[in-house]
């Protein structure tokens, strides 16, 4: 794309607007419209329903544990992967990208098979200390940290690898321990890749789907999270109440993105 | 003393960085580590700060064994020579930072930085972020930062490095009026041997991770301790196996001077108030740089027969290996 080149670019332009209308705008639009097509009955009905109002819960409470889980351990993996070299780092490495190579189905299925309550390799041991993973809350937790784990990371490496490390040490020889100099200097410079990566972290894992389902058990009132409603109406016919819930999903998630780019600073480090 | 390193070596991999060096920095003066880039001054600087540690030796500070401490317990101030400004801090915060980590009080806090803001000249620009400063500014900023632990040593890594030609020479003769305001033992970094020659009291020569001499400026221009050195300070040339700064070299007509070598005038450039005379000896061409003023009073021009020796008194050094060879000499930078 030739910057000043006139058609070219208008008609790059073009292309890219449709592609992105015609895959992501247009459907999240039509859900938008069906959802409010017989006015908000579809969204009060959903809210007067106690099993969808449990299942809008679990998933914000899933959802916040998760990213609280892949706040800390991916701003720590990620000062461990930049700042430190150690035997085995490229296995790390590319470890690191399996959640978003994989198949979420395929992540649910493995979880099940590690901590099953039956049959599992950690399960049984687990259960029988009075803790059930699989068809549990933790299960659940457990499944979408997992899918939602490198987004952190991918979004703080760069960072880090961008600020390196002269600033850190400028902070220790004015005397400031470790704690200090990530609390006052790396913290502050990676605050946005952090963000960042919160907010899509807590989209992806309010969205998630896949792993959730093989390890919830979908049972109804318990461990059923939004996305699984969604699909329970949808396929029993309750379409508005599959457009509402999804609608609600898609509005929260599509909310944090733009508030983040809201406050987000024009130019300047993230 | 109060620097003093002894034997310390440092490795990279397979590669040496740093062989067996000892140095002794004295108090309160200002000392330039000098030498070819990747010869090892930033590993000993570093290693003089804690950002490094030894593979062998030891680091003493204010006869306080410092070789295991941390960067943070060694009392050294460090100035970076692409600032390292935290970037998220205002110019004051900035300078306060190393006060604030010690918990001082508040309007202590204010009062040094104040003072700091007025040494380094930026009392208007406290509230700007570093992003907002020029190299220069920032440099300042970064010096007064460093200043305000009050640290025993003051160390610089080539801290005017990044800066235009100008800024630098300026920032320079800042940098040793403060010195002498302060008096705070200070080490910098340098490859630029005019710098050294202008600003410190004492050079340590570095090259190749060893030390190649250690002296006054005076010393190092005068009884350069080899080759080495002679050449890093400034251009040489060679007549016969004598290494000779070329305006040591002295040039008279005719070739009947029995203690001078014969050759003639092959090449005169003027550049300049120095004129540079070519003259080759058959084997060699020497370079002679006269003032206008003696060329004119030499009288001679290419072509012309002429004897070259070398002024008495003048530093000497003779070149290693001795094969003689035509050469001029740049300075290696
Ligand atoms: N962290 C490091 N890892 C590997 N090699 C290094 C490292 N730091 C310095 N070196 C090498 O050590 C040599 C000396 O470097 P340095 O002390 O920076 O030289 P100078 O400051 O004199 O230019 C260089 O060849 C450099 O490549
Ligand atoms: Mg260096």
């Amino acid at each position: 794309m030739g910057r000043g080149r006139g058609p070219g670019r208008w008609v790059a332009r073009a292309i890219v607007t449709a592609y992105l209308v015609l895959l992501v705008a247009w459907p999240l639009w039509l859900v938008a419209q069906h959802t409010i097509a017989d006015g908000l009955d579809g969204l009060r009905g959903i809210v007067d329903d106690p099993d969808v109002v449990h299942a809008l819960r679990l998933t914000v409470v899933v959802a916040v544990v998760s990213v609280v889980l892949n706040t800390v351990f991916g701003v720590g993996i990620s000062l461990l992967v930049v700042r430190y070299a150690f035997p085995g780092k490229r296995l790390l490495n590319a470890l690191l990208d399996v959640p978003l190579s994989v198949s979420p189905i395929v992540v649910g299925l493995a979880l099940v098979l590690v901590y099953g309550g039956r049959s599992g390799w950690f399960g049984p041991a687990l259960e029988s200390a009075g803790l059930q993973v699989i068809f549990s809350t933790p299960g659940i937790i457990l499944a979408t940290t997992f899918v939602a784990l490198p987004l952190v990371i991918r979004e703080v490496v760069p960072v880090l690898e961008e600020i390196g490390t002269e600033q850190e040490q400028a902070a220790q020889s004015l005397g400031a321990t470790a704690a200090q100099t990530f609390r006052r200097i790396t913290l502050p410079a990676i605050r946005w890749g952090v963000t960042y990566g919160v907010v899509l972290s807590l989209a992806r894992s309010l969205g998630e789907f896949g792993a959730v389902k093989v390890v919830s058990g979908n049972v109804l009132g318990e461990t059923r999270t939004a996305t699984l409603v969604v699909e329970e109406k949808y396929l029993n016919f309750d379409q508005g109440g599959a457009y509402a819930t999804a609608f609600l999903l898609a509005l929260v998630a599509v909310a944090c993105i733009v508030v983040v780019s809201i406050i987000r600073p024009k130019e300047g480090p993230r | 003393m109060s620097i003093e390193v002894t034997g310390v070596s440092k490795r990279f991999g397979d590669f040496v960085a740093l062989q067996d060096v000892s140095v002794s920095i004295p108090s309160g003066q200002l000392t330039a580590l000098l030498g070819p880039s990747g010869g090892g001054k930033s590993t000993l600087l570093r290693i003089i700060a804690g950002l490094e540690y030894a593979d062998a030796g030891t680091v003493g500070i204010e006869g306080l064994d410092a070789t295991a401490l941390p960067a943070r317990k060694r009392g050294v101030g460090f100035v970076f020579q692409h600032y390292a400004a935290f970037k998220h801090l205002t110019v004051r915060r900035n300078i306060a930072f190393g006060l604030e980590i010690r918990k001082r009080p508040k309007d202590e806090i204010r009062r040094r930085v104040d003072e700091l803001l007025a040494l380094v000249h930026l009392e208007q620009f406290a509230e700007r972020l570093p992003a907002q400063l020029s190299g220069g500014q920032r440099q300042r900023m970064a010096l007064a930062r460093a200043l305000a632990v009050e640290p025993k040593v003051l160390l610089l890594d080539e801290p005017f490095g990044a800066l235009d030609a100008k800024v630098r020479k300026e920032l320079r003769e800042w940098l040793r009026r403060l010195h002498d305001e302060v008096h705070v033992t200070t080490v910098f970094v340098t490859h630029d041997q005019e710098e050294a020659l202008e600003v410190a009291d004492e050079i340590v020569v570095v090259n190749e991770g060893r030390v190649e001499q250690i002296g006054t400026p005076d010393q190092l221009y005068d009884e350069p301790a080899n080759d080495f050195v002679m050449r890093f300070l400034g251009p040489v040339t060679q007549l016969g196996d004598l290494l000779v700064r070329p305006h040591d070299v002295a040039l008279s007509p005719g070739a009947d001077d029995p203690d001078a070598v014969a050759g003639r005038v092959a090449r005169v450039v003027r550049v300049g108030f120095e004129v540079r005379v070519e003259v080759s000896t058959g084997e060699q061409v020497v370079l002679a740089t006269l003032t206008r003023t003696e060329f004119l009073r030499l009288g001679v021009g290419v072509g012309a027969t002429v004897s070259v020796r070398v002024v008495p008194g003048a530093p000497v050094v003779a070149v290693p290996g001795s094969v003689v060879r035509s050469g001029l000499e740049v300075p290696a930078r």
